[in-house]
């Protein structure tokens, strides 16, 4: 005599054997590892991941079709909420297209200031990423580590311009308005304070024996597949390729500093870590010669009072803490851009989260999405 | 009379775990906020002490839910069971002496090793609540749960071996009398440092606590949970914090026994206390393993070692002692 299930098909033995199957697990939208809104379908087998399948769109809005209908300078404020947490930097790729596609030099204090902020919003925003990343794997002590230093960047940034997050510091043609008294001292203040926190966090986390086994042969990233998936940033050379937009196409004045662009050499989240520590001090080298450099006069260029490039488009990418940021600017010679197109680095480095998770357990998808840095506000738009 | 003072002292040493659960939690926030360069509670109290008591105040308040699907009486039922085992170890730790007695509320015979049967039934409570849940984090959880605890208690029970053989008894008021001339901890460090992080490992804290990883499972088996019955869970889990502490007191820094400048149950405090800030510590500076490796380093590191601790202690009795 055969029992049969109502699930099964019709005829089916039920083996006598304790079976197993796999199952589905929604990570996210809300989950406390996504790092916003990000969803991920696992399909498990245990703990095992068997396939993961990321489900974008829940912070869109819609920023690209947005801008149409904003004058060139009023789309600042939204390059902003793109990667909040390196505000500056999408700053500063946004005005240094549009400056390409009118012809605008902009005064030599003006470039220092632009590089004496994106550095340290590179800085901050590494900081944040080591916080988070290291919360991922349960340290909860350096998240605050992390942002007890953040906090005197975000200081600087207050004093500046009057914002700690979304700061629409940048203008076209140069900066807002020029660095408040006493700047320069307590940003070298902060370079010397920050330098040996660096190490204190090395000393909480790379030689942990536990820190160590999480992340070292965790979803290895191999060289090609990350070209192939157009992975940029500390992404892209923890895999081992030397490839900082700083360096191949230098923009702004950073050809004039001397940094080293740290590599890795499995593409292992270790790799990627230390990538993003060793990218820290680099920032600090730069802070400190750009601090040391900075020349008094003009901070911003004589533009038109409405911004109006020529007919034309222009393709500009430069280096934001995540990897290759591109703004694309169409102008028909109106005061409104025609299309502005954002190439998020976000995007293209979740894409390759699917090839690279299978086999792992849960805890090591949360490692693995921890090291890829995404910031969803840049990757929805 | 007997049965009196046994009634009189389990009266004493239900209210004192009670307030001492309230008292590591305050604890463990000031604790950790001070690691990290944080304040903590402050509002409630001086420097936030009465913290603990407001929170278990809006914890009583909230509304009971059970959520849809989920298996009513198995989740119902499991912050019960897993709150009652972790106040019954409490029937045989001795806290001191006073008034020429101990304050023990039953010195069984067998003490040490009834404490180690009934705190391992707090797992039952911890996979009840995954797998009535009907939540597939909590089930995850819960299952992690399973394994941790299970293949945690081998080294715990082999850790504390090398003890017994010195003391020669399972009694704990025996063990702590055993360590008049030296506290266990010198002739069994080893057998300390194979306790310690097994014991942390059963109670589910960090760098164990799997089981409730919040950046992969959210809250683990207790997802669901909200109001009372996580208030249950959360003061299980600090009970459970104090009596390893106490058991660490007990059969390796010589329970109640110090210099006559404190009264032994105040001895007895301090060394607990210093357990378990030991463990917050750990807590607040480890990353978390991840359950294969933590399945690892029960089978393959700390079972092995506390049978090499044990060899080793049994060559000493038996042929130098």
């Amino acid at each position: 005599m055969t029992t049969k299930l109502s699930l099964r098909a019709e005829g089916e033995a039920i083996s006598p054997q304790i079976e197993t199957e796999e199952f589905f697990v929604n990570m996210g939208p809300q989950h406390p590892a996504t790092h916003g809104i990000l969803r991920l379908l696992l399909k498990l087998d245990g703990e095992v991941l068997q396939e993961i399948t990321p489900y974008i769109g829940y912070l869109h809005r819609n920023f690209e079709k947005i801008c149409e209908n904003r004058t060139y300078t009023q789309v600042i404020p939204y390059t902003d909420r793109l990667d909040y947490i390196g505000a500056m930097n999408n700053n500063l790729g946004y005005c240094i297209a549009v400056e390409r596609l009118m012809g605008i030099t902009i005064p030599e204090r003006a470039e220092y200031i632009r590089v004496i902020m994106a550095e340290l919003n590179r800085v901050a925003s590494h900081l944040v990423w080591l916080g988070t990343f290291a919360l991922d794997l349960g340290a909860w002590s350096v998240l605050l580590y992390c942002f007890r230093e953040r906090e005197e960047i975000m200081n600087l940034y207050e004093e500046t311009c009057g914002a700690r997050l979304t700061y629409s510091y940048m203008r076209i043609g140069g900066v807002s308005s020029d660095l408040p008294d006493g700047f320069v001292e307590k940003a070298k203040r902060f370079v010397n304070y920050c330098r040996p926190k660096i190490d204190d966090y090395e000393a909480l986390l790379s030689k942990n024996a536990i820190f160590l086994e999480r992340t070292k042969g965790i979803g290895i990233l191999p060289k090609e597949l990350a070209i192939n998936y157009g992975v940029s940033g500390p992404l892209l050379r923890g895999s081992g390729v030397q490839w900082d937009l700083r360096k191949e196409e230098p923009y702004s004045i950073y050809e004039r500093f001397k940094f080293d662009v740290p590599v890795g050499t499995n593409g292992d989240c270790w790799d990627r870590y230390k990538v993003r520590i060793e990218e820290m001090r680099q920032s600090l080298k730069v802070l400190e010669q750009a601090l040391n450099d900075i020349p008094q006069g003009e901070t911003l260029a004589k533009v038109p009072r409405v911004i109006r490039p020529p007919k034309g488009e222009v393709y500009f990418r430069s280096e934001s803490p995540r990897g290759e940021l591109g703004f694309y600017v169409v102008s028909d010679n109106s005061p409104k851009p025609y299309r502005i197109k954002v190439r998020a680095p976000s995007f293209s480095n979740l894409s390759c989260i699917s090839e690279i998770c299978n086999g792992w357990k849960v805890a090591d998808i949360v490692a693995i999405l921890g090291s890829i840095d995404i910031v969803l506000g840049e990757l929805d738009r | 009379m007997k049965f009196i003072w046994m009634l009189l002292i389990s009266a004493i040493i239900a209210g004192f775990i009670s307030i001492s659960a309230m008292f590591l939690i305050w604890w463990e926030r000031k604790v950790s906020a001070h690691i990290q360069t944080r304040l903590g509670p402050m509002r409630v109290g001086w420097h936030g002490v009465l913290q603990s008591i407001a929170d278990a105040v809006k914890l009583l308040l909230k509304e009971n839910i059970l959520p849809k699907g989920a298996d009513k009486w198995v989740f119902l039922a499991a912050p019960v069971v897993a709150f009652a085992p972790a106040f019954m170890a409490y029937v045989c730790i001795p806290f001191g002496e006073a008034f020429g007695k101990t304050l023990i509320v039953q010195d069984l015979n067998i003490g040490i090793l009834y404490i180690l049967s009934v705190t391992s039934l707090g797992v039952l409570g911890i996979f009840m609540a995954g797998w009535g849940s009907n939540n597939k984090y909590s089930l995850l959880g819960g299952m992690r749960s399973v394994a941790q605890m299970v293949s945690y208690e081998v080294p715990v029970v082999l850790s504390i071996v090398g003890v017994l053989m010195l003391a020669n008894s399972l009694s704990m008021v025996e063990i702590v009398h055993a360590q008049k001339g030296m506290w266990f901890i010198m002739p069994q460090f080893l057998g300390f440092f194979i306790y310690i992080t097994a014991a942390t490992a059963e109670v589910n804290r960090a760098p164990f606590d799997i089981p409730e990883a919040e950046s992969e499972i959210v809250a683990g088996f207790h997802t669901e949970y909200s109001g009372m019955k996580f208030a249950m869970f959360f003061v299980a889990e600090y009970t459970n914090l104090f009596t390893i502490s106490a058991i660490a007191t007990t059969l390796f820094l010589g329970g109640w026994l110090g210099p006559k400048v404190f009264h032994p149950v105040i001895w007895f405090l301090i060394k607990t206390y210093g357990v378990v800030f030991l463990l917050i510590w750990a807590r607040w500076t480890f990353p978390r393993l991840r359950v294969d490796q933590m399945m690892e380093m029960s089978w393959k590191f700390l079972v092995p070692l506390a049978l090499v601790n044990i060899g080793i202690t049994g060559i000493v009795v038996l042929w130098l002692y």
